[in-house]
């Protein structure tokens, strides 16, 4: 049986390049521009971290070795951004996952009308986020802000608030013009995560009594708890190095009161102009998210799908 | 200048007056034409405050008129973009701008970093003697000159005179005890709910303020000659016990801790606020028609004094600076000086006060409001500057935020200075 297909296949006079070469050639422009654009300058943060480089100094640069690192982190100001970082991502990152749970179920429903339900809910993710964070602004704007008006008129408020000026509320406004712009994405992968439990099983467990309460908590609910951890860690990263939307609502202000670590990076980088300082701080943000990951990751894989 | 004379004219007017200026400022700066050929400078402005794009536009058209071989490329960004702009251009990127425009709070910085060019030498004599003293403030550091002033700005006191007659006041405030007393008698008559809007935050617009009190209080310096710090000590001190005192009796908009220089423009055009202080240009925004309910209503006069001040004012000046980096310096400082001179500053003063003395003597500009010119040239005499030293960003970043601090009720005022005052050795370091 051999022998006659042997004869029918034609003799390659030239080796083939190895299928890893092949592979290697495809991936080299890719690869290319990836050394370029994010490995040589992390490569060049990573050098500029270990010397005071302060751009308004020019050519006095000396070498501090970890010095930048061990100022951040002995700073009172560094490990207050931290905090604040930290409070905003715990917030936002758990009210977006209740929020687009609450919105994953409705739409999950057979309601009439569930398609113009889905394409409303959609609709705050696909505006910008700088967009977002202006009509935040205007929202909130203490003279002439919708929220103060609406407020006022339901009889909630007596007076005017100043949501953006006042240290004790501006955090949980930019919290919530957040919230507001990433719970649709929440929503749309818990609603993908749902479509795809097997409602059988859900059937089966009400027949044999569970309530549709029960039911959700022993059946639905570790079927997508996978994909809610996924967004977890997806949202802490995102939520961590925050800064479009507060740098736009606040500045980081009032009082330095929505300064996160990276408009604290920012600030030190570009208003201070001490590069080595921004460059260090980069660096620790990078190592705190890479810990946040580490620890979900290991959440995620005892729930053994990774 | 709310009534202020070309406002007054027709339009077919301030065209004639413009073009006639336009026509003499080509010829002042024709006598300072650079040499050579086809040049082409990139110059780089702010959009906000004083000069607005169409004044540069008219004065750069002079220039350009009298030296056909000069291009001139305006930009404009926003004051708070402008330092970070210019110090990135020339420090670490193209160093593409021949000519910046430079605040009274920056010439110590760039000076040491190289980023501008002394011009002492090259001053002529008629800006020497003919410029107020406190203009060149905004140039000037350790006795050279690093730009040609241009603006010619500091506080005023705008207020709302239909509503001081509401309440029963005759003669607008002189003294900040005037002031507290019109603003508790409009909030008894229940007219506004906080007669007083200021722009205070997080930014170097509550600096501004802060100064211009604390000089009615009688600061003059806030770091001294061995770089201790002043200003958590009497004027500085007592400016901000006065400002939280005002949040405290509910006679200051607490939102102006997120407010700019625009937004208590807006708020004084809303008639929401009676009173406030802010820079030259925002006459010409509440008396706008367009833009304001209460236009003809605000009037302004010299900033209020305290005790033995009889007016206080912060040093809002700012130069021209030609750039280290220039390939042009001749032809930029041309430009400056051309743009600078008393007919350029004299072609629209709606926006900004000359910062020619003679200006102030020539009856065909005072006559817009005569004691607003009276008052704005004794203002100019004795303006206070914030501090002229090298870190002064860092200085100013933290001033602000112990500021507001201490506005928010967080820490004290004394508390917040001292705090700032014992980081200054690690800003100069």
């Amino acid at each position: 049986m051999d022998a006659p297909v042997r004869a029918r296949i034609p003799r390659v006079r030239t080796r083939p390049w190895p299928e890893t070469w092949v592979a290697a050639a495809f991936i080299a422009p890719a690869a290319t521009v990836i050394v370029l654009v994010v490995l040589v300058p992390l490569a060049r943060a990573a050098w500029m971290s270990l010397f005071d480089i302060a751009l308004i100094r020019p050519g006095d640069e000396p070498f501090v070795g970890l010095g930048n690192y061990i100022d951040q982190l002995t700073s009172p100001d560094f490990w207050a951004a931290v905090g604040r970082s930290l409070f905003f991502t715990v917030a936002s990152t758990t009210l977006e996952l209740m929020f687009g749970l609450a919105l994953a179920l409705l739409m999950d429903q057979p309601l009439r009308g569930r398609w113009l339900l889905r394409t409303l809910i959609i609709l705050p993710w696909a505006l910008p986020t700088i967009v977002n964070a202006l009509m935040w602004r205007w929202i909130d704007n203490a003279e002439y802000g919708a929220l103060n008006a609406l407020l006022t008129q339901l009889g909630l408020l007596d007076d005017y608030k100043v949501w953006l000026s006042n240290s004790d509320l501006a955090m949980w406004m930019v919290i919530v013009a957040d919230v507001w712009k990433m719970t649709p994405l929440v929503a749309i992968l818990l609603l993908a995560a749902l479509q795809s439990v097997d409602r059988e099983l859900v059937e089966v467990a009400k027949v044999d009594g569970a309530s549709a309460f029960q039911a959700f908590r022993r059946i639905v609910l570790p079927l997508v708890t996978p994909v809610i951890l996924i967004l977890l860690v997806l949202r802490t990263m995102e939520a961590f190095k925050v800064f479009d939307i507060i740098w736009i609502m606040t500045g980081g202000g009032p009082a330095n009161a929505t300064q996160t670590i990276a408009i604290y990076a920012y600030q030190t980088a570009f208003q201070g102009y001490d590069f080595g300082a921004g460059a260090a701080l980069g660096y620790l943000i990078a190592l705190i998210i890479m810990v946040l990951a580490a620890i979900y990751l290991r959440l995620l894989g005892r729930t053994g799908r990774v | 200048m709310g009534n202020n004379l070309l406002a007054q004219r027709g339009r077919l007017g301030r065209c004639a007056a413009i073009s006639m200026a336009v026509l003499l400022v080509t010829a002042c700066g024709s006598a300072a034409s650079p040499s050579g050929g086809a040049v082409t400078l990139h110059a780089l402005f702010m959009k906000q405050a004083a000069y607005s794009e169409q004044d540069v536009k008219t004065m750069t058209d002079a220039f350009t008129a009298a030296n056909p071989n000069v291009t001139v490329i305006p930009e404009f960004v926003a004051y708070d973009s402008l330092h970070d702009k210019i110090v990135t251009d020339q420090v670490g990127g193209s160093g593409q701008y021949d000519i910046v425009l430079m605040d009274a709070i920056w010439p110590a910085e760039f000076a040491q970093a190289g980023i501008v060019t002394d011009i002492t030498s090259k001053i002529p004599a008629e800006f020497k003697s003919g410029v107020f003293e406190s203009a060149w403030t905004a140039a000037n550091y350790q006795g050279k000159t690093y730009g040609v002033p241009w603006i010619n700005d500091s506080k005023f006191f705008f207020f709302n005179k239909k509503m001081l007659a509401d309440a029963g006041i005759t003669t607008p405030p002189k003294t900040w005890d005037d002031v507290v007393a019109a603003a508790k008698a409009i909030k008894a008559k229940g007219l506004v709910k906080f007669p007083l809007v200021g722009s205070w935050k997080q930014a170097e617009a509550v600096i501004c303020d802060w100064t211009q009190l604390a000089a009615a209080f009688g600061a003059t310096d806030f770091v001294d000659a061995q770089g201790n710090a002043l200003f958590n000590t009497d004027g500085g001190l007592k400016a901000l016990q006065f400002m939280k005192q005002l949040l405290d009796d509910g006679l200051m908009n607490p939102a102006s801790l997120g407010f700019g220089e625009d937004d208590v423009n807006a708020t004084m055009s809303a008639g929401s606020a009676a009173m406030a202080l802010n820079w030259t240009y925002g006459d010409a925004v509440m008396n706008d028609p367009k833009q304001s309910k209460v236009a003809g209503q605000v009037d302004v006069i010299g900033s209020p004094g305290q005790g033995s001040v009889a007016t206080s004012g912060v040093n809002g000046g700012m130069a021209l600076a030609v750039t280290k980096g220039s390939k042009h310096p001749d032809e930029a400082l041309a430009y400056a000086l051309s743009i600078a001179s008393q007919k350029s500053q004299e072609l629209n003063t709606t926006l900004a006060f000359p910062m020619w003395t003679a200006s102030f003597d020539n009856p065909e500009l005072t006559k817009s409001n005569p004691a607003f010119w009276a008052a704005a040239k004794t203002q100019f005499s004795g303006l206070v500057a914030r501090p002229v030293v090298p870190y002064y960003t860092k200085l100013s970043n933290a001033l602000q935020v112990a500021i507001q601090e201490a506005l928010q009720g967080k820490v004290s005022p004394e508390e917040a200075l001292n705090g700032v005052a014992a980081k200054l050795p690690d800003f100069q370091k």
